[in-house]
């Protein structure tokens, strides 16, 4: 399963960023490798317009099947999410992303929709 | 003749002055009263007509065939991220698109035609020698600012520059406001003295300023906070058209709906200072 994360930011320590759109870090687990890779979102983080969307098409480009964040995707985020087919959950916002992993083995985090 | 009635703080008095401003000029000529504050348009509140036209307004957004390379120029393109990639298909987030028609055009495979999705709907009214143009933008719609254009492009084709035009414009000094003051002869900027009023106005003032347009101060409700924005327009040489004081009466007759029919006489003095301010029997000509 390839999970990724909203994070303030690079490592297992990171807070969940509770901001989807303006996300600073997007952080992917590879769960077969156990591999976190970081990817600076700031570029996302300063749009105008549309920064959840934006955010979303940068996560479907990594093709994860699950995305972990805090306050939730806005409606044009969710409706990219979905189409996308990534099961999205919430509420991960005020833990570092190791226990937002934790959680979400765990089964404990809100699924979102 | 445009006249556009806007001011920087909300709750001044646009609508106030603009009804009772096209009301009062509809006694000697025949004015054209368009409520461009698309998002909550309430001349009709105040200014009865019988409705002689209704039209369906629409803007343009881009509608995926399903038959293309999944290339990505569209979802590049795109400003506004309305035009996102999933997998092997595009969304299209219409509320994000500003109709450019970029990802349209560039689209190789023409797999993005542009396709009419409603907006709103625009209505005009006439009673006895008063029109009035009103639009009405849709739930759900975000974007007030190509309905405003489209219903100033709706008034300019069916009323030539011999009929006065007023534009109670919304609030505010963002894209909306731009565009519904684009273009206009005279701007008049509606504020009321207080410390909140003279920093909306300020805004607005540097707004009008920016756009190169002629622009006046009517200040309302005159008689309560202070002499600051007074002093602020004597400073800058802007011109004030009207005082019109804080009168309980005025404010009966409109809570009631009923200033222009009942009221206007509280206000006929400061009307005639403004139509005589900016001469409009020479623009008009009376009758």
């Amino acid at each position: 399963m390839r999970i990724a994360f909203s994070s303030e930011g690079d490592s297992w320590d990171s807070m969940v960023d509770p901001r989807f759109g303006r996300a600073r870090y997007l952080l992917l687990l590879d769960e077969a490798t156990n591999e976190l890779t970081a990817y600076d979102n700031s570029a996302n983080c300063a749009e105008a317009h549309g920064a959840g969307p934006k955010t979303a098409q940068s996560i479907l480009d990594k093709n994860p099947q699950v995305l972990i964040t805090g306050n939730g995707p806005g409606r044009n985020a969710d409706t990219v999410l979905s189409a996308g087919g990534i099961q999205v959950y919430v509420g991960a916002g005020r833990m570092t992303i190791k226990e937002a992993y934790e959680a979400y083995k765990q089964d404990t985090l809100t699924k979102n929709g | 003749m445009n006249i556009a009635i806007a001011s920087g703080k909300g709750g001044t008095g646009k609508t106030t002055l603009s009804t009772s401003l096209a009301t009062f000029l509809s006694q000697t000529y025949e004015p054209v009263l368009v409520d461009l504050d698309v998002e909550e348009p309430n001349t009709g509140l105040l200014v009865r007509g019988d409705e002689v036209h209704a039209q369906d307004m629409f803007k343009l957004v881009p509608e995926w065939t399903g038959n293309c390379s999944l290339c990505g120029q569209c979802r590049d393109i795109c400003n506004f991220n309305a035009v996102i990639q999933t997998g092997s298909s595009i969304t299209i987030l219409s509320d994000l698109c500003h109709s450019c028609h970029a990802c349209s055009e560039l689209c190789r495979e023409s797999a993005l035609p542009m396709v009419q999705e409603r907006i709103g709907v625009l209505k005009r009214f006439r009673s006895a020698q008063l029109h009035r143009v009103e639009s009405i933008l849709d739930v759900g719609q975000d974007q007030a600012t190509p309905l405003i254009a489209q219903t100033k492009d709706y008034v300019s084709e069916h009323f030539d520059d011999h009929f006065i035009k007023i534009y109670d414009c919304p609030p505010g000094t963002a894209c909306a406001v731009v565009e519904a003051v684009k273009g206009a002869d005279y701007v008049i900027l509606v504020t009321e003295p207080t410390p909140f009023g003279l920093y909306d106005l300020k805004l607005a003032v540097e707004l009008i300023r920016k756009m190169g347009l002629e622009f006046g101060v009517v200040v309302n409700r005159s008689g309560i906070g202070n002499d600051d924005v007074l002093k602020y327009c004597r400073d800058n040489w802007i011109p004030i058209l009207a005082k019109i004081p804080n009168d309980r009466r005025i404010a009966e007759y409109h809570s009631e709906g009923t200033l222009i029919s009942d009221g206007l006489q509280f206000l006929e003095g400061h009307l005639g200072a403004i139509e005589n301010y900016l001469d409009l029997s020479v623009v008009a000509g009376a009758g």
